[in-house]
């Protein structure tokens, strides 16, 4: 238009301009080369709800083969490499992924930043952990090499050695897996450091430590926890790799390696990775009660002490996984005490959420359903975690169904309940549409049956003496019909997250409209814009308490008064 | 409205979860083919059962407690709909005495449990051996047993023969656990919990019967393709029975000079079999796989996938991936009359 200097009159269309739509292609190009802390936030969970529904498609086929015994819907081989990908995949492609997609989009907005501290490492690490994921999911087709025909990972998700070593796993699929690892580990550790940095140099006016949401908290002991743990498990990976390629012997026993060290570096990293993985469901759980029951939370200061307690013991109870390896009775007994103290912080989290909702007012919307459900399944899941402690008793649970049951419970059951009731609460925010009510009923219900159904009889079935990772069983042994029906309960949850992936994709276009703070909330995430724009806030926020939007609500009543 | 329906639904929920928990609670004494914990007949695993009770009981109670706290606050405070009260409730940011009550009563609980189990632990692992217990050495391969008798000379697989341990004499059997190769794990619920074979790294576990029979159990660490068919059998035998084993694994493999079964024997060493498997008395030495010295005294093959009949033993000499899959016994492309013929011969190995 800048040469049109002399337009004639009456010919200059003066109608305001419509914002030109971008082609596929701009857009395209806009999301990849994206910086912002919202777009990658919205990148990770997409991402992480694509593998969700991978990862649910591989349980599926697993309980299939096991509807009955002796059966031959999947070979051995195809049943261990699902059984290795569920866990590879739920655990680094999706339970990863979601909660730094979580902590990516809301950190800076809950702290009143513009954005994280370093947006291109923050680029770097999204796109770092999604090509280590396509990785992984490249050795279905390359796996065994250029000669042989693809073949996935299917040494557990666990990986033990010797296993692992070219001996018992020639090709390439444990290649693919430790080098996946390796680099969705990269990207994680970008997250986590980023997350740490935002969290201690981008605060808001006012935004002191202990006025920071909880969900604020849990992200960044949730980052100083990853950077603990991932470590340990790159050096494993790349010890792996070493003894695979350059004749190394750190696990390879046929030549005086230890298989035992594996173990321990693998569950330095897997057992404080379930901490990573919970704390932000804790996180999700605090700001969500706290609104739907119209009450502060309870005991904000002890809800830190114990989220940074949880996070310090989680690195000093590894060995819990391994009592059956024939450690000293001095060293088992050591980490039954470590294991039991966990206890103490986790149930002051749960008897402060109880107490939140004590005398307040609560309302089941969707997301709080989801909550209610985190916490009674939550319980459940500490107290199976307690008799698991219990080295003895563990000697006979261990493998069996009733660890899985109980991690399920964790993963699943706390977890995944969280993340859908924080889908639920958030997504108004993000998109400015409500995700539909009805939907979002039908999608609760269904997967709190089907979540009990399977994950309850589950237990059952490892009391009756049946071990994990076996493809089939013998008809005799008194599990043909507890199987049959942990595997109905699977088909229930899968139709309920179908539910709630047409729920997602029908409310992003045709959902209600939200508005700035549809659930009346009071973190600094409500007083943005839904969605809000690149710059998050127009000017800086300040802020003089926990929830400065119920200072803003009620000035005769203000928080700042009794912090 | 008829709502008949609606009250069968509590009856039918009941009946439904009865099936559900009936073989759970067959806590029958003595061998089951249902390997349940709760049906313990051997020392570890009864000690177990017993420490196992308390943590369910102590579990059992905190969650009906705190579950039940949760449960009556979700009912009494939930917001009963009333439009025109838009009042929030009072607000509580916390209480220093409450707070303090919620993490010293969890202290206490911790420490009652922990010392229970580290006694447990301590009486299992470190319990003394007796001088008069059985050693057997238990090789873990993929994807069978080898069990060993150093101080008997006996090598069998995959059928583990215990003898009976009477109350006021006992004779426990200690297992020396070893691996061949990937890690594995030995359990048999009803006898003791499970104890991993690793390589490189020798464990111990001990069992000490009360009840003759058959315990079932398999492999409980993920040992590669065929992991889930890598079965186990303890037979717990009364002295008598296990004397009479003993006598008859003791000897070399039975000579037969019926003419199909001696041809059967040329097959099995000129062929490939002997690279890998042992029969004493004979030129075949292997130790990749089971023994079959005494082939015909168990009564399964293939680690306890088939039971030991002639047309199970030929098929599964013709063609191993039929009835497992991944096995490491190659398929040899013998003609039909030599499996006829090394099925005869190993036939006669009783």
């Amino acid at each position: 238009m800048a040469d049109r200097t002399f337009p004639v009159e009456g010919t200059l269309d003066l109608t305001p301009a419509r914002p030109r739509e971008n082609t596929w292609l701009e857009t395209a190009h806009e999301w990849v080369t994206t910086v912002d802390h919202k777009k990658l936030g919205i990148m990770y969970v997409t991402y992480a709800i694509v593998f969700l529904l991978v990862g649910g498609a591989e349980a599926i086929a697993i309980r299939i083969q096991l509807m009955w015994p002796q059966n031959k819907f999947l070979s051995p081989e195809v049943f261990n490499q699902f059984f290795t990908m569920h866990g590879t995949t739920m655990v680094f492609l999706m339970g990863m992924p979601m909660i730094f997609g979580f902590a990516n989009y809301l950190v800076p907005l809950m702290i009143g930043a513009r954005d994280m501290a370093f947006p291109r490492l923050n680029a770097f690490s999204f796109w770092m952990t999604a090509f280590g994921g396509l990785l992984l999911y490249y050795s279905f087709l390359g796996g065994s090499g250029l000669y042989g025909v693809g073949s996935a990972p299917d040494v557990g998700w666990w990986a033990y050695a010797p296993l692992t070593a070219r001996a018992f796993s020639p090709g390439h699929a444990t290649d693919y897996w430790a080098l996946a690892l390796i680099v969705t580990g990269v990207g994680t550790i970008g997250t986590a450091i980023n997350i740490i940095a935002t969290v201690l140099s981008m605060r808001c006016k006012g935004m002191t430590l202990m006025r920071m949401p909880l969900f604020v908290w849990l992200s960044m002991v949730t980052s100083g926890l990853t950077l603990i743990t991932i470590t340990p498990l790159t050096a494993a990976q790349i010890m792996l790799l070493i003894d695979r390629y350059l004749g190394g012997h750190f696990f390879d026993t046929q030549a005086g390696g230890s298989a035992t060290i594996w173990m321990h570096f693998f569950w330095i990293f897997g057992h404080p990775e379930v901490y990573v993985l919970v704390l932000p469901a804790f996180g999700i759980a605090s700001e969500v009660i706290p609104v739907f029951s119209r009450k502060a939370i309870f005991g904000y200061p002890a809800m830190v002490a114990a989220s940074v307690g949880i996070a310090f013991i989680s690195t000093g109870v590894w060995a819990h996984h391994m009592f059956t390896i024939g450690m000293t009775s001095v060293s088992n007994a050591f980490f039954v005490l470590s294991t039991m103290l966990v206890g103490i912080p986790t149930g002051i989290k749960i008897f402060n959420w109880i107490a939140t909702m004590w005398g307040g007012k609560i309302r089941f919307a969707t997301p709080m359903l989801f909550l209610t459900a985190f916490v009674f399944q939550f319980l459940a899941a500490g107290l199976t975690g307690i008799m698991l402690a219990v080295a003895p008793f563990d000697w006979q649970l261990h493998n069996s169904y009733f660890v899985i049951a109980h991690f399920h419970y964790v993963l699943v059951g706390a977890i995944v309940f969280a993340i859908f009731g924080g889908l639920y609460y958030w997504f108004p925010k993000v998109t400015g549409r409500m995700l539909n009510e009805k939907w979002g009923k039908w999608n609760f219900w269904l997967f709190l049956i089907g979540f009990h159904v399977t994950f309850d009889t589950m237990h059952f079935v490892g009391i009756l003496g049946m071990p994990r990772s076996i493809y089939t069983y013998m008809p005799d042994r008194g599990w043909n019909n507890l199987n049959l029906v942990v595997s109905i309960g699977a088909f229930i949850q899968a139709i309920s997250v179908l539910i709630f992936a047409a729920n997602l994709v029908w409310s992003l276009f045709r959902g209600e409209i939200a508005g700035n703070d549809p659930w009346d909330a009071w973190t600094l995430e409500w007083a943005a814009a839904s969605p809000p724009p690149v710059y998050n806030f127009s000017t800086d926020p300040s802020v003089e308490s926990r929830r400065p939007l119920w200072d803003l609500k009620h000035p005769e009543d203000p928080d700042w008064k009794y912090e | 409205m008829d709502r008949e329906w609606l009250r069968a639904v509590p009856r039918t929920g009941a009946a439904i979860l009865f099936f559900l928990l009936l073989p759970a609670l067959a806590f029958a004494d003595g061998p089951q083919s249902v390997p349940s914990i709760f049906a313990p007949a051997s020392t570890p695993a009864s000690d177990i059962y017993g420490v196992s009770l308390f943590a369910l009981a102590v579990t059992g109670g905190i969650f009906a407690v705190v579950g039940g706290l949760l449960a009556y606050a979700l009912v009494r405070f939930r917001d009963k709909g009333d439009a025109s009260d838009k009042r929030e409730p009072a607000q509580i940011y916390g209480s220093t005495q409450i707070e303090l009550a919620w993490t010293v009563i969890p202290i206490l609980i911790v420490v009652v449990l922990f010392l229970t189990t580290a006694r447990m632990i301590f009486a299992i692992q470190d319990a003394p051996k007796p001088p008069d217990a059985l050693d057997v050495t238990v090789v873990g391969h993929q994807f069978w047993w080898e069990f060993r008798y150093p101080k008997l000379g006996i090598v069998t697989a995959n059928e583990l023969h215990v003898p009976l341990s009477p109350k006021d004499h006992p004779e426990p059997t200690y297992l020396k656990l070893y691996s061949a190769d990937t890690d594995h794990s030995f359990w048999v619920p009803q006898l003791a919990g499970k104890t991993d074979l690793i390589p490189n790294h020798p464990n111990i576990t001990w069992i000490e019967p009360q009840e003759p029979g058959l315990y079932l159990g398999q492999c409980a660490q993920f040992c590669g393709v065929e992991h889930a068919k890598m079965l186990l059998r303890v037979y717990v035998d009364t002295p008598a029975q296990f004397a009479a084993w003993v006598k008859n694994q003791e000897q070399p493999a039975v000579e037969d000079n019926e003419p199909e079964v001696l041809a059967g024997r040329r097959v099995f060493e000129t062929e490939a079999c002997m690279n890998c498997h042992a029969i004493r008395g004979t030129a075949a030495t292997g130790r990749f796989g089971p023994d079959l010295t005494h082939l015909m005294s168990r009564s399964t093959i293939a680690s306890g996938a088939v039971p030991n009949t002639e047309a199970n033993l030929r098929e599964w000499i013709k063609d191993p991936d039929y009835f497992k899959p991944g096995s490491l016994m190659p398929a040899m492309q013998l003609t039909n009359q030599q499996l006829d013929e090394v099925t005869a011969y190993l036939e006669t190995l009783k």
